[in-house]
């Protein structure tokens, strides 16, 4: 595609609402996700900070302290949170931002 | 400290000031172990093999700075992992939690936290705007020479400090594991990381890294699994155990029964870790942003073909790093049970055997005899070397993409030029990094770790996020301000107690706190913000009027560089 195509390709997707909304829709999941993952790890700090007896508190009568599971649990959110995000862009925002180009281009855009 | 060189190794990768006191002590120097030496002589065969066969395929700079971006995103995750699985996460994260317990893992989630962010706020991004180094990006729709010119100085600085300590913690780590005196362990690293980056570019420093993560990821697994199978597969039954000995120890120690057992219990919380809120929130800020602004991280971004294959490459990074980090607190807890009980690894005052950062060594030792242990040594050797490339070509390219391509022939050097530059970069950033690691080999060099992160969230960060994400954003703004965050976080970790106190010995240092990020971050971004806002240049205008084509290029990949344009 050349320079002048590439930009009439680009006007025109950016005018169409279906971009509009796709872009919107994207970002607000990429916010969202974000928010999660920065008060859950600051959320995290200050109970570090703050409240470290709580985190010590045994689970049961066992040895294990709660401090455990929401640590590993912070791992397992981090990767949860990046899958999610993944799967949506991947299977469905990819197609979706596809169509739209293809819909506006001469040819196969994208690539 | 009771054991220097665990705080050398944790100092790192972290930035942290019950770290600072780090990297002051000299390894003891170890009989020379030959199973590891024919392990890791094994490793370089190997990798000398992938640096030939990459070396015939690297013709043009992109082949050098991309290997032509055709990693796909597995593989891309996997090295990306490499670049973060440090020989000093794997040894000090376990060594850590083999000493205090839980606190190793505080440090874990704070590694891996920023992976997410620059998932859902860059990576598609960065991809769908940048060819080469992540200055592209930045200075996308920006005068070239202002914004290249810091983003270059910012990735030398980044670079320079991850790699002294890198160096400096190579030479005591291999003079212990290997029995090699300190000189020989930082020339064999600097020679063999010049080889792979200079003659097989990014397609050989990736395959390095993935060899590298493979080996480490299977080594730490049968750690793991072997500590797991002593305790009938129950977490509960390793930390109860791991608890008794503690207790134990401290009984012996003469403390109290009640002193012993608290003694015991206390490896189930957080410990010494940052106790003042603002150094801990601060703290976690460096290593959550400076994540996303560290440029042999941002650069495999561009190995890819395109945004889809980005993102997966972070999806694999996180998940390799994440199970990694669950199996080394798998390792320290077990390494607890199984090291801190057996007298042949330990001294006559209880402590272990070589330092502190040798309890998953000794750990690989009471698992699987001298072969293992030889393994566990030889990939952790693999692992530095592997990262100190990747740390070189990022720099390399930054000064033959953005200063001598961009900055000083004007866009109008050719590939082959480009390419002569970039080696000969390597080539002094190889002397530079030798010279370097002698140097300092018995200088505090924690305080350096913590620095370039600190440098890379204040600077390159912030940058990156309002070029990307800021109609507003001009030249000016990005360079001066970007420059400002640079600035205060470097003044401010210089005044920082790490630094002013422990290194230099000024006694009561002027910033309290223990990292800057805090202050700098803030700093970066208000600096950008403002410097734009009251930017009236023609250029200025220029700038905002750019935001629109390059936000829908950025979005939906329009005139990307594809695999095929490499």
């Amino acid at each position: 595609m050349s320079r002048e195509e590439q930009e009439a390709l680009a006007a025109a997707v950016s005018a169409d609402p279906r971009y509009v909304a796709l872009v919107a829709r994207r970002a607000r999941l990429g916010w969202t996700l974000s928010a999660i993952i920065f008060a859950a790890f600051v959320g995290y700090l200050l109970l570090i900070a703050f409240n470290r007896a709580w985190l010590a508190t045994p689970i049961g009568t066992g040895v294990m302290s709660l401090g455990i599971p929401i640590g590993l649990g912070l791992i397992l959110l981090a990767i949860l949170l990046t899958g999610i995000y993944v799967a949506q862009a991947n299977r469905h925002y990819d197609a979706q931002m596809a169509a739209i180009l293809k819909d506006h281009g001469p040819r196969d855009a994208g690539a | 400290m009771k054991a220097p060189l665990l705080a050398a190794i944790l100092a790192l990768l972290a930035p942290a000031p019950a770290f600072a006191a780090a990297l002051e002590g000299e390894a003891q120097r170890q009989p020379i172990n030959w199973v590891a030496i024919a392990m890791f002589t094994a490793f370089v065969g190997l990798t000398l093999w992938i640096t030939k066969m990459a070396a015939a395929r690297t013709r043009t700079a992109s082949d050098f700075y991309t290997a032509g971006g055709g990693i796909t995103g597995f593989q891309n995750g996997l090295a990306m992992a490499g670049d973060y699985m440090s020989a000093a996460s794997f040894l000090g994260i376990s060594a850590q939690i083999f000493t205090d317990g839980y606190d190793g893992l505080i440090y874990s989630t704070g590694f891996l936290v920023g992976w997410p962010i620059l998932l859902f706020l860059m990576a598609e991004r960065l991809r769908n705007l940048g060819r080469f180094t992540f200055a592209d990006v930045a200075s996308y729709r920006f005068a070239q020479p202002p914004v290249r010119s810091f983003a270059a100085v910012s990735t030398l600085l980044v670079v320079s400090f991850y790699l002294i300590a890198q160096m400096v913690g190579a030479g005591q780590l291999i003079k212990l594991l290997f029995g090699l005196p300190y000189a020989a362990a930082v020339l064999i690293v600097g020679g063999l990381m010049m080889l792979y980056v200079l003659f097989g570019g990014m397609r050989a420093t990736t395959w390095v890294q993935i060899v590298k993560a493979v080996l480490l990821l299977g080594g730490a697994s049968f750690m793991a699994l072997m500590v797991l199978a002593q305790t009938g597969f129950s977490l509960e039954t390793l930390f109860a155990r791991a608890v008794e000995v503690k207790t134990q120890a401290a009984l012996a120690d003469s403390a109290t029964a009640a002193q012993a057992a608290e003694r015991g219990r206390s490896i189930m919380a957080p410990g010494n870790f940052i106790r003042d809120p603002v150094s801990a929130i601060s703290f976690g800020l460096a290593l959550m942003l400076g994540t996303a602004g560290l440029p042999h991280i941002l650069m495999r971004f561009f190995t890819v073909p395109d945004a889809r294959e980005a993102r997966k490459s972070v999806l694999w990074a996180t998940g390799w790093i994440g199970y990694f980090y669950v199996l080394t607190f798998i390792i320290g807890f077990g390494a607890i049970v199984l090291v801190g009980t057996q007298g042949s690894y330990l001294d006559g005052q209880g402590a272990l055997r070589g330092g502190g950062n040798m309890a998953a060594i000794h750990l690989a030792h009471a698992i699987g005899g001298n072969a293992f242990l030889g393994f566990i040594s030889a990939v952790a050797f693999a692992t530095i070397l592997a990262v100190v490339a990747g740390l070189t070509l990022s720099a390399a390219s930054a000064v033959s993409h953005d200063l001598y391509a961009t900055v000083f022939r004007k866009g109008r050097a050719t590939s082959a030029d480009e390419l002569r530059v970039s080696r000969l970069t390597t080539l002094a950033l190889g002397a530079l990094a030798v010279l370097l690691g002698l140097v300092f080999e018995k200088q505090n060099v924690a305080f350096m770790v913590s620095l370039a992160f600190a440098l890379a969230a204040s600077g390159n960060f912030p940058v990156l996020i309002l070029s990307l994400l800021w109609s507003g954003c001009t030249t000016r703004g990005a360079a001066w301000g970007g420059t400002i965050g640079l600035l205060t976080a470097f003044v401010l970790t210089l005044l920082s107690p790490a630094v002013w106190t422990t290194t230099f010995g000024l006694g009561v240092a002027p910033f309290p706190y223990s990292s800057a990020a805090i202050f700098s971050v803030p700093a970066g971004f208000i600096a950008i913000w403002l410097i734009s806002r009251l930017d009236r240049s023609p250029r200025a205008a220029v700038d905002k009027a750019g935001y629109a084509a390059q936000r829908v290029r950025a979005e939906t990949g329009i005139g990307a560089y594809a695999a095929s344009d490499h």
